[in-house]
């Protein structure tokens, strides 16, 4: 029978990571994308913490989690208001053409 | 609980928020009482910050000692002087919406809550608190295809610098067994106590950390933040952020990091080493002003990290000496940037600045000190915040870092020699729009420091000294 342990979160935990991180950088169509991505490298840092504070049997770990979901919620609010005005501006959110400025 | 420790952050909270309350109600325009209201909530939350006791609150996530008050006045400083220069420009050019001024404010909230943060979660929280306004502010300008674009990159990328902080914050909470600084330099020095994981989580967080300073390679985002955001928006982004980021820096890893200063001494030395390089070389080729005061940007941040990575007592008061002294000349530049309007529309060309010698000759004066200051060329005093990085290096036998700093010094001369030529030996263009009475008052209060800072540097170098002493003991 095999027991769930902490080694399987920091495993679940670090591939959401790393798949948040290359949805970031590997995406090429779609700023949405780019949001989600960041959503699930918050929500990987979540389970690290959560799982962690479970083995330490101390509930810091836990509040961080609390305030992580807040600021992400804060975060999001932000971040989806800019991508409205960047549509308004160019009428496309294509991660192609947030190339304006550069030199 | 010892919540007088945040007293100075409460008030400007409080303060924030019935600034905000204040400025929607009324009918009529509301930006420059509300402007005026926001840098007296600053002053007042600076003598609240000199008139402040020591010690640690809220359970030991919360500390106030002569390092964070050495800070937090300069950060205070650096957010008032870029609202003085701001509000003039902002109407001008039709940004005169009340809620800049109150941004800035709760973006030096931020600022005051990392520099004072005794624990990764105050950190955290308080990085957030100064990002989001951030991001806001760089996409101020709405209208704007380029300030919009420029918020966006900011966000994604501010966006996945939290991300890795966050990722470093949790492994080093799951293999150290706490997020409180103390317990953690507590953990780190007892035998072997620096284990991989933590170690793993110590590069991530400094990662972060040098995006928000934007070090080399974590720089990508600046030139472009900085030259789309609006003149006003990148004058506060260049100075107040840096401030307090650096001040993190510096708390973390002299504090909890610093027995494991043998696993990030290396990354900081690499960083600082091509910050300054970079800082050097790729501003040559910028034709845009904003643009190239962000390579000068980051040239600088690469002098500030040389000094954590030497450490030591005099190493880390080199780190406060230079972001003081480059707080007093970045501010006056940018003042000079946001008076270039000419016509009545905001110009940001270098050679826009031509014939300013005779067409202006007072501001002209002011800039060639502040170029010449920041090339390093004595006795102004970027020469001595260079001065104080470079003998603890010497000292302590960096020669690597030292020999790179005096020659990217040496080939940035250049383009801050170009901009003292173009505007004193390039056939004039028609003068510059009257600048404002806020950017005449900065330029003539940065202009007198960073001139006659050699006849005074006591003062400075002692509450230098004093801040280092607070934070390594």
């Amino acid at each position: 029978m095999l027991t769930i342990g902490l080694a399987h979160y920091l495993t679940v935990g670090a591939i959401l990571f790393v798949l948040g991180v290359f949805g970031i950088f590997m995406n090429r169509k779609n700023v949405i994308v780019i949001l989600m991505s960041v959503e699930l490298i918050l929500l990987s840092v979540n389970l690290n913490l959560v799982a962690f504070s479970a083995r330490l049997d101390d509930l810091a770990g836990q509040v961080f989690a609390m305030f992580i979901l807040t600021v992400a919620a804060a975060e999001a609010a932000i971040g989806l208001a800019i991508v409205v005005i960047y549509f308004r501006n160019r009428g496309t959110i294509e991660v192609e053409d947030v190339s304006t400025l550069r030199g | 609980m010892n919540w007088q420790i945040a007293l100075p952050e409460i008030v400007l909270a409080v303060c924030a928020c019935a600034i905000l309350v204040a400025g929607v109600i009324p009918k009529r325009d509301t930006t420059f009482p509300v402007a005026m209201a926001c840098i007296g909530a600053m002053l007042l939350a600076g003598v609240l910050v000199l008139m402040q006791g020591e010690g640690t609150g809220f359970g030991g996530q919360y500390v106030a000692d002569d390092f964070s008050a050495f800070m937090k006045i300069l950060a205070l400083a650096a957010a008032a002087l870029s609202l003085l220069v701001a509000l003039d420009w902002n109407a001008k050019e039709g940004l005169n919406r009340f809620e800049f001024p109150v941004l800035v404010l709760l973006a030096t909230l931020g600022m005051m809550v990392m520099i004072s943060a005794n624990d990764l979660m105050t950190l955290y929280l308080g990085l957030e608190l100064l990002s989001l306004p951030l991001y806001v502010l760089a996409a101020f300008d709405r209208d704007n295809p380029r300030s919009a674009e420029a918020g966006l990159k900011y966000f994604v990328l501010g966006a996945l610098a939290s991300g890795l902080l966050l990722y470093g914050a949790s492994l080093v909470y799951g293999f150290a067994g706490t997020t409180n600084f103390d317990r953690l330099a507590d953990a780190l020095s007892a035998e072997g106590g620096a284990s991989a994981g933590v170690v793993v989580g110590i590069v991530f967080i400094i990662a972060a950390l040098a995006f928000k300073i934007s070090a080399v390679p974590f720089h990508m985002w600046t030139p472009d933040v900085y030259e789309g955001a609006p003149v006003t928006v990148t004058a506060f982004f260049s100075a107040a952020p840096k401030v307090a980021a650096i001040a993190l820096l510096v708390r973390v890893l002299a504090g909890p990091f610093g027995d494991t200063a043998g696993q990030w001494q290396q990354i900081i030395v690499l960083a600082s080493l091509g910050s300054m390089v970079l800082g050097a070389f790729a501003a040559i080729g910028q034709s845009n002003i904003k643009r190239l005061m962000a390579y000068s940007s980051i040239g600088h941040v690469g002098f500030t990290l040389m000094g954590l990575a030497v450490g030591g007592e005099s190493g880390l008061r080199g780190v406060l000496v230079y972001i003081a002294i480059y707080v007093a000349m970045n501010m006056g530049a940018f003042a000079v940037l946001v008076a270039m309007r000419r016509g009545g529309r905001a110009v940001e060309q270098v050679d826009d600045l031509a014939g300013l010698g005779r067409t202006d000759p007072m501001m002209a004066l002011a800039m060639a000190v502040f170029m010449f200051s920041m090339a390093g060329i004595p006795p102004l005093a970027g020469f001595f915040a260079k001065l104080y990085v470079l003998l603890p290096a010497v000292e302590q036998g960096f020669w690597l870092l030292a020999t790179v700093a005096v020659l990217s010094s040496v080939v940035s001369a250049y383009y801050y020699l170009r901009i003292v030529k173009v505007m004193y030996f390039d056939a004039a263009l028609p003068a510059l729009d009257a600048r404002p009475a806020g950017v005449s008052v900065v330029l003539g209060a940065t202009g007198l420091f960073t001139t006659f800072f050699f006849l005074f540097p006591a003062p400075l170098l002692a509450a230098a000294r004093q801040a280092v002493a607070a934070l390594i003991g």
